[in-house]
């Protein structure tokens, strides 16, 4: 197996706070790899140094092998780096369909285009369609995107994901705010995305995790704790203390 | 929020609707009913057209600015000091002040759009306020205090001359309003345009999805401060003098009234703020020369509280009811 993503000894400090303390971590083509950890583990910091929102303060993040560390999101993205965000990041007042035509518009290396009217971009809309379809938000394709229930907002979070044909791509918390009566639905979605994909995926509810995850990642105070299959992570008595055991006081 | 009437993006229909020739046809009314309120026509269709330019970067990418009279005021300058020393052609003077005006907002653009929110808008102050002082002291090249004046323009094309009654004026107006008007219309609907639309919306968004946010906002930057520099040569094409004024603080903090009492980033409020605005000032000036400005802060207060989309969004509220009623 070759590695898609891969970070060497990533390092971020701000001032006397460390929040990432030397992470080794490594995605592998097609991984579904989950990346867990009390609050305060360093999580979010983690994917946004990932995606080139955040510099690291040492270390290197390679994508593809190729060293991007010093480069910048939209480079990333270029190179096949896609997230999804734990608040919705949204657009949202403009239609479903645009949220996610923006996305692929840019793909596509349209965005600049002055002199032609987007709607006759025929291809970026089918395009849209398509990922709309394929998360079963075809009908709501035309709503303003603030019309619609937050659960549906998660997915077309997903969507604008998908429409920029990533590599690999990033899920942060993806049932953030979701009941956990309804997070199958979500966890439906997860298990349909294409093989292809290598997702790492940041998520609280465990019983998502465990039941999408083949690997997983545990962070405590910035630090790796352990790396392993679901089973050898839920075995494990470090896990309990510092995650199981916080969260039940 | 609603969304504006005027919104591109990939599922938008771009063909001009019946009622967009409305403004055309006032235009036109106004030439051949209206012939002693050409001159005040002409200003207000010179302010429509610096509305839009505002409204392209205002109401459609979401910069905040106050200072947008800078590029008015150099396109004015540079066409007023190009006439009196160079060339009193007014078509090369409208493009080399339209040139300039967005070279200007396109160095200073490079500056400015790294920074967003409060610092955003107290760097285009600054801006403005230079380029006050440098026409303040400037007095060989801008006149200073006293205006730049006392120079001619020549027929337009050899062929239209500039009147007492400003009849060619009007016209000239119109036709470069009718231009940029097409421009900007064009830009919104575009995938440019709705990338703009996105930028404003969620930039975090916009740059996860790997869009060139700083280099997209310089780029309708620039355009849009080439359009003001435009409507500020066509002011000084028209009026033959530049005062001190178009590069004054009001006068950025008057087009931004306008544009918010008729509509923020739905193309037609750069249309109805300066007429209402202006038309108001005029007959409120004739009738309460001492109060003037209260009707006119009155307005806007009214606005600002009961219709925040301004009075088109009056007007889109009306008319949804009225749909809503015929069901």
């Amino acid at each position: 197996m070759n590695s898609v993503l891969e970070t060497r000894g990533l390092c971020k400090s701000f001032g006397a706070l460390t929040v990432a303390d030397q992470i080794d971590f490594t995605l592998e083509a097609g991984a579904r790899h989950a990346l867990i950890g009390p609050n305060g583990a360093g999580k979010t910091t983690f994917v946004n140094m990932l995606m080139g929102g955040l510099a690291p303060s040492s270390g290197a993040i390679l994508l593809g092998g190729i060293d991007v560390t010093q480069q910048s999101q939209r480079q990333r993205v270029k190179r096949g780096l896609g997230r999804t965000f734990q608040i919705n990041t949204l657009f949202r007042n403009l239609t479903v369909v645009d949220n996610v035509s923006l996305a692929i518009a840019e793909r596509h290396g349209v965005g600049w285009n002055m002199v032609r009217a987007a709607g006759r971009y025929r291809t970026v809309l089918g395009e849209s369609m398509q990922v709309l379809e394929a998360l079963g938000l075809a009908d709501d394709a035309r709503l303003q995107l603030s019309a619609m229930p937050y659960g549906k907002q998660r997915l077309v979070e997903i969507a604008i994901a998908l429409g920029m044909r990533p590599k690999v791509l990033l899920l942060d918390e993806p049932a953030a705010g979701i009941p956990s009566m309804e997070s199958h639905q979500i966890l439906e979605v997860l298990d349909s995305l294409p093989s292809e994909i290598a997702i790492l995926i940041i998520e609280h509810d465990m019983d998502l995790v465990f039941r999408f995850a083949r690997r997983i990642t545990v962070l405590a105070q910035g630090a790796v704790l352990m790396e392993g299959a679901p089973e050898e992570v839920s075995a494990d008595g470090r896990v309990r203390q510092v995650y199981l055991g916080e969260r039940h006081g | 929020m609603t969304t504006p009437s005027h919104a591109g993006g990939y599922v938008s229909d771009a063909r001009i609707r019946p009622i967009e020739w409305l403004p055309w046809i006032i235009a036109v009314t106004c030439y051949f009913a209206a012939p002693s309120y050409l001159p005040l026509g002409s200003f207000i269709l010179i302010m429509i057209l610096f509305a839009l330019s505002l409204d392209l970067i205002l109401g459609y990418a979401g910069i905040i600015t106050l200072g947008h009279a800078a590029y008015f005021g150099f396109g004015a300058y540079v066409s007023g000091i190009l006439a009196a020393r160079v060339t009193t052609d007014p078509l090369i003077g409208l493009a080399v002040g339209g040139f300039a005006a967005g070279l200007l907002g396109w160095l200073t653009g490079l500056v400015i759009l790294r920074t967003r929110g409060l610092t955003l808008l107290m760097l285009t102050l600054a801006i403005t306020s230079i380029c006050y002082e440098v026409a303040n002291k400037a007095t060989d090249w801008t006149g200073g205090a006293d205006g730049l004046g006392g120079f001619s323009v020549t027929p337009i094309l050899g062929l239209f001359k500039f009147d007492l009654f400003n009849k060619t004026a009007y016209v000239y107006c119109l036709v470069f309003l009718f231009l940029g008007w097409w421009l900007v219309r064009r830009l919104i609907y575009s995938p440019f345009g709705a990338s703009l639309t996105g930028i404003r919306e969620n930039v975090a968004r916009m740059y996860a999805v790997g869009a060139p946010v700083y280099q997209r906002l310089v780029i309708v930057y620039a355009i849009s401060a080439a359009l003001a520099g435009i409507a500020g040569a066509l002011l000084t094409h028209t009026t033959q003098f530049v005062g001190l004024k178009v590069l004054s603080f009001e006068f950025s903090g008057d087009l931004l009234v306008m544009l918010i009492l008729g509509g923020v980033g739905r193309i037609y409020g750069a249309f109805v703020g300066p007429v209402v605005y202006l038309v108001a000032q005029d007959s409120l000036a004739k009738q309460f020369p001492e109060y003037w400005y209260f009707g006119i802060g009155l307005m806007l207060v009214l606005v600002v509280i009961f219709a925040r989309g301004g009075i088109l969004g009056i007007l889109d509220v009306l008319l949804s009811k009225l749909r809503r009623r015929k069901r």
